[in-house]
């Protein structure tokens, strides 16, 4: 006698045991702590921090550990908590030309202002294995051959021989262009984001701004491979990286019951501005025209890849050739949400099967009539 | 951390969800755009419709939550237990009990009445999206009633198949003037919600749209004169409680692969057979 | 040889076009155009590619805004003032009351759907809901544009250019147009396909008592199906008239020389 499938309730209690046990994994070892975590995965939480859209490091690390260095499901995590999140307060537009300078290169000159201060970056190591990362007792402070290497890099290379640099005196490349009329001027007039794309849903078309908000919580893997299909001719914008910098940026507010503004912490951001060529029109001189990425943390492929993007949804603007899927606002912009990404394509493991029966059923009727259309007509030759 | 809201969302949202659903209401079949918030669930595991019955639950309210049908199925067992969870409201697997029922893939077997509320998980709200793409041409097409391209789509079925070839998600117009989806439901539960009692209510969180069918409107699926709507039917009744009237699951047994099949509706099955003893 | 049609014109024009005016660079679109369009009759458009005959076209079928003057229609319910009317209005009266014939039948048909699809879209958004009906009807004008019916539930991605263009004007033709648009219909066409295709659209035409207003720079075509010219050149109207007139008795300059051009048969 056959009984129904019961015992949904006990199955997922199961599983949650069994997750937990996953993710403490051999108890002959020290759990990773949330301080570890945030000092020593540091990349890990910027990603998460930038795609969980919440700037708060403890929590991005605490994420990472529940979710087992899952990072999107860790992404997830962070999203879900800022749903509960008040809102009190716009800031004032973040001043990066102020920024306190970790990184800042350019590529689009030799030499800039202030100078090319590499920072902590894996450009330029040897992506070759190091062993004796895995002699663990041997570590405390920077005793093995691969930190050392990096620690040699972290000191600011001013050509400027034995100077010391303000790490806060770094014009933006971009400026002295933009008054010399070679690039687009950037600089918008209004002084607060007029579309929150938190508080209210997008609706194709939409505007620049809207975009880059859209852009910067996307998923990494994907804008870097789109940013990379730009390179490779779906969609010719020709980049040069005109300026990246990382380092720390002053938060400001002016609370309406002070009337005046106040700092009330520092945010570490990663900007990218790439310059990309424009041929002119009859109405306007060629000028070099402008990308734009901006992220939490160091996350400077991010920025990057952001930055290509974003050039290559402007192509309207510049009355572009449309065909490539970089270019298209709609196809970009729908799919670069990987919380909703992984959320519809992880669904498929839902029961989908009261819906398969239905295609069962009618499939089966199909078959079954042109079957015996087809033996009626064999009758009739016959 | 630890305390919540009633119903997880703060009253903000709640307040902005009830607009969109006041909106909805007002234009049965309309897709109304809100601005869905990340809930505790994946995208595509029925955000949308937590985040409709969060907004219209109350603490008198008593909910039923089931997918496929059926009560006990994981996901049911893990959104009722959020609601359980953030709300402390009344649960029950009886259909003719609650105020309040959050659905996957079915309507139940029981008839509903007036004062209950139906809420549907929807994953993509717009009927047209897979003979049109994009979201810009498809409002223009509910906006100027260009429906043609979905009747193509019809007759193209006809002249391939001989039928029309959708089994779920059978598209439907609704007072005679939106084409709604009425969510991935056998078309076998479309004539349910011709001029139910009960409010519909529709919510679809990644795609951040809600849509509703007031009690006693018109919903009549697409069709053709000489190809009417017509239903799925088995041979076979249920083996639990022998309905012949239900939609039916089709389980496989054994490895010779002798089939059972059984009411998809748990809990109109389990009322079947309970009274029969 | 022309077949001379009793044109009534004490009648109310079917289309009256005012000054109407859209230039999108000097001399580049159509300006200053007066026209009239009869029922019933074919009226030809002609001029060399840049003169603005497309864009006239285009205005006079409400798919293009216009910069100045006004497009009146006759309608059955009354007279419309066509670029001030709604845009679901205007879109309804080009997909029921006319009909338009893109010159590439690509951009005029739904490539991926059937020949049958293609024909029956029009009846199924006028409200045809009967299966069989619908197809019946697509199969009869199947026959009537000279495709074979058995194909109705092919694709025309795989059809010839001549078969595409026979498709494209049953497809505008099933819901009875009071006008018909036609934008270089045998453009794309090679000669001996031209032909045939040419003597279906004056066969229907006539059947059908259709008005047509037809864009063309061949001269030839415009022989074959037009009852009045219109000769454009560099955004204006030079010369009108009743066609044999204006090919036997060209009275401008520009409109000898274009006449002259014509290889004579």
């Amino acid at each position: 006698m056959y009984v129904a499938v019961k015992g949904g309730e006990q199955a997922i209690t199961a599983a949650h045991k069994r997750l937990a046990e996953k993710r403490r994994g051999s108890l002959d070892e020290k759990p990773l702590t949330i301080k570890q975590i945030r000092q020593q995965l540091p990349y890990a939480v910027d990603r998460v921090m930038i795609e969980g859209s919440l700037y708060d490091p403890q929590l991005a690390a605490l994420a990472i550990k529940q979710a087992a260095g899952d990072l999107i499901e860790a992404i997830f995590l962070l999203r879900a908590f800022r749903t509960t999140l008040e809102r009190f307060c716009d800031s004032q537009p973040l001043d990066t030309g102020k920024m306190h300078v970790e990184r800042r290169i350019s590529a689009a000159f030799k030499d800039v202002p202030g100078g090319q201060v590499l920072g902590p970056t894996f450009d330029y190591t040897h992506r070759l294995l190091d062993f004796s990362l895995l002699d663990e007792e041997k570590q405390t402070g920077c005793d093995n051959e691969s930190d050392q290497k990096e620690a040699v890099k972290t000191e600011p290379e001013s050509l400027e021989l034995g100077i010391e640099h303000d790490l806060h005196d770094f014009p933006h490349v971009l400026k002295s262009m933009t008054a010399e009329g070679l690039i687009e001027n950037q600089v918008s007039e209004q002084q607060q984001a007029n579309f929150d794309i938190t508080q209210q849903p997008m609706q194709f078309p939409v505007d620049r701004s809207t975009r880059l908000q859209a852009l910067a919580r996307g998923d990494e893997g994907f804008l870097l491979a789109l940013g990379y299909s730009t390179q490779r001719g779906y969609g010719r914008t020709h980049p040069f990286a005109g300026e990246i910098r990382i380092g720390q940026v002053d938060l400001v507010i002016e609370p309406e019951e002070l009337g005046f503004q106040i700092e009330i912490g520092e945010i570490t951001l990663s900007e990218c501005e790439m310059i990309n060529q424009f041929k002119g029109t009859k109405e306007i001189k060629p000028m070099f025209t402008r990308g734009y990425g901006l992220a939490f943390g160091h996350s400077e492929r991010k920025a990057m890849s952001m930055a290509l993007i974003d050039r290559a949804l402007r192509g309207k603007e510049f009355n572009e050739d449309f065909d490539s899927p970089a270019q298209d606002e709609e196809f970009v912009l729908s799919h670069a949400d990987s919380v909703e990404s992984v959320g519809f394509v992880s669904h498929l493991k839902l029961p989908h099967y009261v819906d398969f029966q239905s295609e069962l059923e009618l499939i089966r009727k199909i078959r079954k009539e042109q079957n015996e259309k087809a033996e009626a007509k064999v009758e009739s030759a016959a | 951390m630890n305390e919540y809201n009633f119903a997880y969302l703060d009253e903000h949202t709640k307040r902005v969800i009830r607009r969109s659903l006041l909106k909805a209401v007002s234009i049965p079949g309309y897709q109304v755009p809100f601005p869905g918030r990340e809930m505790p669930m994946p995208y595509g595991w029925g955000t949308g419709g937590i985040q409709v019955t969060a907004s219209v639950i109350g603490k008198d309210d008593c909910l039923k939550v089931i997918d496929q049908g059926a009560d006990d199925t994981t996901n049911a067992v893990s959104i009722r237990n959020f609601f359980k969870r953030v709300c402390g409201i009344r649960t029950t697997e009886k259909t003719d009990e609650t105020s309040i029922i959050q659905t996957r893939h079915r309507i139940p077997e029981t008839a509903l009445k007036a004062g209950q509320i139906l809420v549907y998980q929807v994953p993509i709200p717009e009927p047209l999206r897979f003979i049109e793409p994009r979201e810009t041409e498809t409002r223009t097409m509910h906006a100027l009633q260009e429906y043609g391209v979905m009747h193509l789509k019809l007759y193209e079925d006809i002249a391939q198949f001989g039928h029309i070839s959708t089994a779920y998600a059978y598209p439907v117009i609704v007072n005679g003037r939106y084409i709604m989806d009425p969510s991935p439901i056998p078309k076998f539960d479309n004539p349910k919600m011709h001029r139910m009692p009960a409010l519909q209510l529709f919510g679809a969180g990644r795609e951040k749209r809600i849509y509703a069918v007031p009690p006693y409107t018109d919903v009549v699926s697409l069709d053709f004169e000489d190809h009417p709507f017509d239903i799925q039917q088995w041979d076979e009744s249920c083996a639990l409680c022998g309905s012949e009237v239900s939609f039916l699951d089709e389980i496989i047994t054994d490895n010779d692969g002798i089939r059972l099949h059984l009411c998809s509706d748990s809990e109109y099955c389990a009322t079947r057979v309970g009274a029969s003893q | 040889m022309m077949v001379q049609k009793d044109l009534i014109l004490d009648q109310q024009p079917l289309i009256k076009a005012d000054q109407l005016t859209r230039l999108y660079g000097i001399n580049k679109g159509c300006e200053q155009i007066d026209l009239e369009l009869y029922a019933g009759e074919v009226l030809g458009i002609v001029g060399e590619s840049g003169s603005g005959k497309s864009t006239l076209l285009r205005c006079l079928a409400g798919i293009e805004s216009i910069d100045s003057g006004t497009v009146d229609y006759e309608s059955t319910i009354g007279q419309l003032r066509l670029h001030d009317l709604a845009e679901s209005e205007r879109r309804r009266l080009i997909r029921q009351e006319w009909g338009f014939i893109q010159q590439n039948p690509r951009d005029g048909l739904h490539l991926e759907m059937s020949a049958g699809a293609n024909i029956s879209e029009r009846l199924m958004s006028q409200g045809e809901r009967h299966y069989g009906r619908i197809r019946q009807q697509a199969l009869d004008w199947m026959q009537r544009v000279e495709l074979d019916p058995a194909r109705i539930d092919d694709k025309p991605k795989n059809f010839s250019g001549g078969m595409q263009q026979r498709l494209q004007i049953a497809r505008n033709l099933v819901s009875g147009p009071s006008i018909l648009f036609m934008d270089e219909p045998t453009g794309g066409l090679d000669v001996s396909v031209q032909a045939r295709v040419l003597d279906l659209i004056r066969k229907l035409v006539r059947e059908l008592n259709v008005a047509v207003v037809l864009v063309t720079h061949d001269i030839g075509v415009a022989r074959i199906l037009a009852d009045r010219l219109i000769v454009m050149r560099n955004s204006r109207i030079i010369e009108t008239g009743l066609t044999d007139q204006i090919l036997e008795d060209p009275q401008a300059p520009y409109t000898q020389l274009l006449v002259s051009s014509i290889l004579r048969v």
